[in-house]
């Protein structure tokens, strides 16, 4: 009985044209990336972090915090333009804001992943996080926030999908709200360090916040576009118009957040702290400045603002690659954030330090950053193929 | 008269405009830009006699210590010699595994060069005990706090959960994760394996041949260290004072 009611509930929301070979396969590819990833992320705890993780002590974190920060700040954004369109409703991205969700909830559990298997002790943090909680540190409401945020997600997903759309806006609005304040405490955990001066300062969260709604738009002209093209199928007007709706969004941010990181580069250059600056300078002309100049200035700032500029925002299909530019130059950008506040020693001058200290990360944490990739991945082709008739539909809540 | 009557009137001109007008339009000019000045000025002004002497601010006053004892350290740091002796006292008390990244006490190294001459200069450095901890503010579960009776910060290791997020945040590079504890692990002035067992100071600085550290209760009027801090002819410093961590690890040489 109760299997006929789940049957007979799914045919409501899955897509069946997705049942095919292909999609199975590539399915089946991304649940083994997965397995093996994190599968590696796991042996971590056997072997011992300090055996595959090239963390030392002046250098306690690297690749692995970035992209956890890089997939939450991509939840947000996507998290957000779906909070607006289900909320506000009349803009024209609320045809795509159930997909939106979706992909938000699949990036923070993408995220959640990553940092679960960069932390030592995780099964700790889930006693002492509640019996021992400190108010002061911003990993802790950081952790809270986005729990919360991940929890009020899937109730309101699960409200989409049975249509209770009362729940679905109030769940959606709390979560949006959780998600945001999240991200700002995300961002705080960098910018309250003095220590760090690369880090240090007040920018740093509204920056996270105009990453969180250029990586949100990017994502989503670019799950959109690889929506309807898995399917084969022509795009419909309405989704045509969101995706420019959010493309125009993505062109806006993008100048921003450009403006943002040109000013925040200039300001260590006239002054202010020595170790700012040599951070700064490691972005420059030092031992980030491939990652900064290749990846996040040209592939994933200049080329998409002309690739955006071609498009005439009609496009899709470029517009599309724009995004998934934007969102590697944004992966390299959070690398670059974390890398550059920790690779300058905080006694500069003493014990022969070098001007940088050395890391490079290794094998497991690159196996990591592609099992989270391939969670994410997997989440949006299993959220096609189950919930694809609800994200296809043409009205909004 | 309001903006619509405003417009509709002729323009009369600058030329027409009476010299004690245009003297008085000036003098404002004048005013305003001197009272901008005059506060300008008054704000470069130094006001760091007031804070503090002969030695710096960095001490903190009489009357400012919250704990019921608040020790503290001084190193005397052109006394240091680097025999090391410090840290083989340190890793035999509180059982600090001999690698590489694995120390609470090191001695820093520096060469600087003076007409010509290279002169080499040795630093002890370990956990400042700071009254205002970044490492204990940033902690998720008070795995690290301000010991309440003594203002050492201590570790709760248990409740470690291994974010290193004290590591990012220490400005003085005092904390590094224990393979053995699996936690963070860090000096705590040996609270547990010498204070509590009566000990008057830590094992460094009783190893020390070359009394370069002088650990004491830096709230005892009566102790070597006070004597030290107060001394109005010693130049008392702290390292990264900029953080505003407010460290209880204070340098001189003497």
């Amino acid at each position: 009985m109760a299997t006929n009611a789940i049957t007979t509930f799914f045919n409501q929301t899955q897509d069946t044209s997705l049942a095919t070979p292909r999609i199975n396969r590539f399915t089946l590819f991304f649940l083994f990336i997965i397995i093996l990833g994190l599968g590696c992320g796991v042996a971590s705890f056997i072997i011992g972090h300090e055996k595959v993780y090239n963390y030392t002590r002046d250098v306690p974190w690297g690749l692995l915090i970035s992209t956890y920060a890089f997939w939450a700040i991509t939840s947000t954004g996507l998290c957000i333009y779906a909070a607006i369109s289900h909320i506000f409703g009349g803009t024209k991205m609320a045809v795509v804001s159930n997909r939106m969700v979706w992909m938000s909830i699949i990036c923070i559990l993408g995220a959640f992943a990553t940092i679960g298997v960069e932390i030592a002790s995780p099964h700790r943090m889930l006693i002492y996080n509640i019996i021992s909680p400190n108010p002061t540190s911003n990993i802790w409401w950081m952790g809270t926030l986005y729990g919360l945020a991940v929890g009020c997600m899937i109730v309101e997903f699960f409200g989409i999908v049975t249509g209770l759309a009362r729940i679905a806006v109030i769940l959606g609005t709390i979560g949006a709200v959780a998600e945001v304040l999240a991200n700002s405490c995300l961002s705080g955990v960098f910018a309250t360090l003095p220590s760090r001066p690369y880090w240090y300062g007040g920018q740093l969260p509204i920056y996270f916040l105009t990453a969180a709604f250029l990586s949100g738009a990017s994502a989503i002209i670019l799950f959109n576009q690889l929506a309807y093209k898995i399917r084969g199928q022509e795009m419909p007007q309405s989704v045509k118009d969101a995706l420019k709706s959010a493309g125009k969004a993505m062109t806006l941010v993008l100048i921003l957040y450009s403006v943002a990181t040109f000013w925040r580069l200039i300001m260590y250059f006239v002054g202010g702290s020595e170790l700012g600056r040599i951070a700064a300078d490691a972005l420059i002309s030092g031992p980030l400045s491939v990652p900064f100049w290749v990846f996040e200035v040209c592939i994933g700032l200049i080329i998409p603002l002309i690739l955006i500029l071609l498009s005439r925002l009609q496009n899709t299909g470029m517009m599309a690659i724009a995004g998934l530019l934007i969102l590697v130059g944004q992966f390299v950008a959070r690398y670059n954030l974390v890398a550059g506040g920790l690779l300058v020693p905080g006694t500069l001058g003493w014990d022969n330090a070098p001007t940088y200290f050395n890391y490079v990360p290794s094998f497991f944490e690159f196996a990591v950053v592609m099992g989270s990739l391939g969670l994410v991945c997997f989440g949006f082709l299993v959220g096609e193929r189950v919930f694809g008739k609800t994200f296809t539909q043409k009205e909004h809540h | 008269m309001d903006i619509t009557t405003l417009e509709k009137e002729k323009n009369e001109g600058i030329e027409t405009l009476p010299s004690e007008e245009r003297r008085k339009f000036l003098k404002m000019g004048l005013t305003v830009t001197g009272v901008f000045l005059g506060g300008t000025v008054l704000s470069l002004t130094s006001v760091k006699k007031a804070l503090c002497g002969n030695t710096d601010s960095v001490i903190p006053a009489d009357g400012q210590y919250p704990y019921p004892k608040h020790y503290g350290m001084v190193m005397r740091q052109n006394h240091c010699i680097d025999c090391e002796q410090c840290l083989d006292a340190c890793r035999d008390t509180n059982h600090v595994p001999a690698e590489h990244d694995a120390w609470r006490t090191t001695i820093q190294e520096r060469i600087t060069t003076v007409d010509g001459t290279e002169k080499r200069e040795f630093r002890p450095i370990l956990c400042n005990h700071c009254n205002r901890p970044p490492c204990v503010r940033v902690c998720p579960t008070k795995a690290t706090y301000k010991d309440q009776e003594t203002g050492i910060v201590v570790m709760d290791y248990k409740k470690c959960i291994g974010c290193k997020t004290c590591m990012a945040a220490c400005p003085y590079n005092a904390r590094y994760f224990s393979h053995d504890r699996y936690a963070i692990d860090k000096c705590n002035f040996c609270l547990d394996t010498r204070l509590a067992k009566g000990e008057k100071e830590t094992a460094c600085a009783a190893a020390c041949p070359a009394d370069v550290r002088v650990f004491g209760d830096i709230k005892d009027s009566t102790s070597e260290i006070y004597r030290l801090l107060h001394e109005p002819d010693n130049k008392i410093w702290v390292i990264r004072p900029e953080c505003g961590a407010l460290p209880n690890v204070f340098y001189m040489n003497a």
